[in-house]
């Protein structure tokens, strides 16, 4: 090595070189299509979970290879980046840390191609959750994943959260629907992972993937199946006065070999709040209610009604309603999707949070949970999946009141803790992102975060994807020989 | 073995291959003859039916499992082939079985994982949970790796209830017109000639789903492909059609999944399995050996990414003594620079 190139090196890492970055940008993107405006960093703080960062810059690249171009650029001036779709993520994974590139793939927003033979679409990543199975529905197809923010959440989001839904009970959740992802690697190679027959030979590159939070890469292109829609639905809403006969309930349909597309539960707060706010007709004094929904074929959904209503009457269900048209149906789903704007009626802010139980540890988690929301002097409402364990334990409070987040922050830690002793999961849904990557040593051991951390390096050798996500420090079992002798740890 | 003993003799050899029922020892590329072999423990650990999770060893006989699941009315869709395949092999292996139309495909039944790594340490991925996002996702790495990664000793998988009957029927209907008029067959199965339908649910539906198709009941499934040399394709769902007169060329037996894209292919001759093969990758796909055709490759050709999957196989197993032989990770000349293949 010269003694010039020597020069130049030590120059590059000692000068902010965000604007020559922002030059590149501009010159491969257009010029309107890299930002660095204070306002508009300030956007791209955060997601909609708690945390917030602060971005280098942000770009807003339209097809794969400008994705790969960023990518590059941001590796040129030794930067990490961070995809984001639409900033509906809970838990921070598209929070911007140590300064990266944020990569915005809502231009990426085109169905590429819809084989309704083959039951298959190929989309890019900015494409809107909703707006798939509306460009479906003519042909009778949907795709499945539901989460509560599909009308505004991505599918690439989906991919990078694994994201759920209520109807990912019967028909699985992200990872079971997506055959295939082109992916931009942080060396900015594209690389397609998966495809559309069944089997690749060699590791299942493309379920290592998803769920990865954007550490392994910006997925481009997606393949997923498309599921026809059921001959029957039927919807059933049911009435408890006691939490615990709502769960028994749960246990019994599942006990009697049924699994419900949906099967959802509500307590008697957010019941009352999701009934003032739309009036769907649920019972406003019920201790909880179930939402559940069986599909199929006409004479197994009949039989399977008869069976959810004896559970229920005899779990002491005190009304069992059956919708009894499409829009009563539609009526039922409107409660339970507008949970989140009945809240912003009673207080300003609330925390969501997203942990999973064994089925059976249901009612025994819920009272645990209401006994911590009490201790802290906490408003707390559940609305959830009941039927797959996936609570969401859902926080209500003024964040103006003094020492609040601190009881909203003791309170979800002691939530987890409680999942967790109960043989539950950090996350069902919403991922691990920041909010949860501290938590991961409660469910891990240290060989075991050090796997994750192999199979991440593997895809990402240089840690520049979303480097700072879902991994605690520490979880490399190289890691900590790398602290200096001598020093203080 | 116990867990103790596995761990031992991982740690005290340099070549390493583990051993479950040889139902599918002769998938992908030959086991080396020198390496110490290994053996999961067995036996269901524990089983609570309310959950529909099932925690085994995965030295289990998948027989002996579904025997357990189904005292309770449950199963857990892996359908090998043989009974005496075990959970381990079944899941290292990732060969999905017959149902997979309706099912999905076998990497969708695992929850959690325990493996033994190379240098002996116990690793879980994945949670006990139907659903979880907590962490990246080690089981479906596991599904399918031959043993290069880890062997697995341990693993949660997702059951269900048993359909109240199960049906076979048989049609002359085309298949891909049986997909059509059918909401959620388990299986299509199409020799070229005839269609065979597959539904399971409560007697009524089974009967609407026949009717539909115009298919007459059947005493039994299919027959399955059977000779010396016998491989299985994988191509796109709706390649199938084009390839069938191809294959019918070759004087190969064969069944296909429709709706799936999985083709069983049988042949007495090995040059025949290698005529399939060049018809398979005619039509994109690939053509894996499942047994028999000791001369020819596993795979066909290079994995895809292969520098990828090189890196992520030497990740876990830096030296290479797990399923040493199992999976062609080296470099082929062709692919040498990890060059997407599909940009």
């Amino acid at each position: 090595m010269s003694v010039a190139t020597a020069t130049a090196l030590v120059n590059l890492e000692a000068i902010d070189h965000t604007d020559q970055m922002l030059t590149d940008l501009r010159r491969a993107l257009g010029a309107d299509r890299a930002r660095a405006e204070p306002l508009e960093l300030a956007l791209y703080a955060r997601d909609a979970g708690v945390a917030s960062g602060h971005a280098a810059a942000v770009c807003f690249p339209r097809d794969h290879r400008e994705v790969a171009d960023a990518v590059r650029i941001a590796a040129r001036y030794d930067r990490p980046f961070v995809a984001r779709g639409s900033g509906t993520g809970l838990a921070g994974g598209a929070t911007p840390i140590g300064d990266p590139l944020v990569i915005v793939t809502t231009q990426l927003n085109h169905i590429l191609e819809i084989d309704s033979e083959e039951r298959v679409a190929w989309v890019e990543p900015g494409v809107l959750n909703l707006d798939l199975s509306r460009a479906v529905a003519d042909q009778g197809l949907h795709y499945a994943p539901d989460p509560s923010s599909q009308q505004a959440c991505t599918i690439g989001g989906n991919v990078a959260t694994n994201a759920g839904g209520p109807h990912c009970l019967a028909s699985g959740v992200t990872a079971t629907h997506v055959l295939a992802v082109e992916v931009v690697l942080g060396d900015g190679s594209i690389a397609m992972l998966g495809g559309l027959e069944p089997d690749q030979p060699g590791y299942d590159l493309r379920g290592c993937f998803v769920g990865s939070e954007g550490t392994m890469g910006i997925a481009t292109r997606i393949a997923v199946r498309l599921t026809p829609n059921p001959p029957t639905v039927r919807t059933l809403l049911l009435d408890f006065t006691a939490i615990e006969d709502a769960g028994a309930a749960v246990s019994g349909i599942i006990a009697n070999g049924i699994v419900p597309a949906a099967l959802e539960m509500m307590d008697a707060e957010i019941t009352r709040a999701v009934e003032d706010y739309v009036g769907a007709g649920y019972p406003r004094d019920a201790a909880a209610v179930l939402l559940v929904e069986l599909d199929g074929l006409a004479d197994g959904v009949d039989a399977e009604v008869a069976v959810v209503q004896r559970v229920g009457r005899e779990n002491r269900a005190r009304s069992i309603r059956v919708a009894a048209d499409e829009t009563e149906r539609a009526l039922l789903w409107k409660g339970r999707k507008s949970a989140f704007g009945a809240i912003a009626r009673i207080a300003p802010d609330y925390y969501l949070h997203d942990a999973v139980v064994p089925r059976t540890r249901l009612v025994d988690v819920l009272r645990q949970v209401y006994a911590i929301a009490a201790e802290q002097r906490l408003t707390m409402m559940n609305v959830f999946h009941a039927g797959d364990g996936n609570l969401h334990p859902l926080i209500v409070f003024d964040a103006r009141e003094a020492g609040i987040w601190e009881r909203v922050h003791r309170a979800g830690d002691e939530i987890l803790a409680a999942c967790v002793a109960a043989g539950g999961v950090l996350s069902g849904e919403h991922g691990i992102g920041l909010e949860k990557r501290d938590a991961m040593p409660l469910v891990f051991t240290r060989d075991d975060l050090d796997a994750q951390a192999r199979l991440r390096d593997a895809f990402d050798p240089a840690g520049r994807a979303n480097p700072t996500k879902v991994l605690p420090a520490g979880s490399r079992c190289g890691e900590l020989q790398r602290v200096p002798e001598g020093a203080w740890i | 073995m116990d867990l103790t003993e596995l761990v031992e003799a991982i740690r005290a050899s340099d070549d390493v291959v583990a051993v479950g029922g040889r139902t599918h020892w002769e998938v992908g590329g030959p086991a080396s003859p020198t390496a110490t072999q290994v053996r999961a423990p067995s036996g269901v650990v524990t089983y609570d039916p309310a959950d529909l999770t099932v925690t085994v060893a995965a030295g289990t006989p998948v027989g002996e499992l579904a025997a357990v699941l189904a005292a309770s009315n449950q199963e857990c869709a892996l359908d090998p082939r043989s009974d005496d395949a075990t959970v381990g092999g079944v899941l290292a292996v990732g060969l999905s079985g017959h149902r997979r139309l309706r099912y999905g495909p076998l990497r969708d039944r695992v929850l959690e994982v325990r493996f033994v790594t190379a240098d002996g340490r116990v690793v879980k991925g994945g949670g006990p949970t139907v659903k979880n996002v907590s962490g990246f996702d080690l089981p479906r790495m596991m599904v399918g790796s031959l043993g290069t990664i880890g062997v697995l000793v341990q693993v949660i998988l997702r059951c269900q209830p048993r359909p109240a009957t199960a049906e076979w029927s048989v049609t002359d209907l085309d298949p891909f017109e049986v997909r059509r008029r059918t909401y959620r067959p388990s299986c299509i199965a199409w020799d070229g000639r005839r269609t065979h339908l597959l539904v399971e649910g409560v007697a009524a539906d089974v009967a609407a789903e026949r009717n539909a198709a115009g298919a007459e009941p059947a005493a039994s499934g299919p027959d399955w492909p059977t000779a010396a040399h016998r491989g299985r394709i994988s191509v796109r769902p709706r390649a199938l059609g084009e390839i069938a007169a191809d294959l019918d060329r070759t004087g190969v037996a064969w069944l296909a999944e429709v709706g799936v894209g999985t083709i069983h292919v049988a042949a007495g001759a090995e040059h025949q399995l290698a005529a399939a093969r060049a018809v398979a990758e005619t039509h994109g796909g690939w053509l894996l050996r499942v047994a028999g055709a000791p001369d020819i490759d596993g795979f066909g050709r290079a994995l895809p990414n292969l520098a990828l999957q090189a890196r992520l196989a030497a990740a876990f197993d830096p030296d290479g003594k797990l399923g040493r032989g199992r999976l062609p990770l080296a470099p082929s000349p062709i692919a040498a620079d990890g060059t997407p293949a599909h940009v």
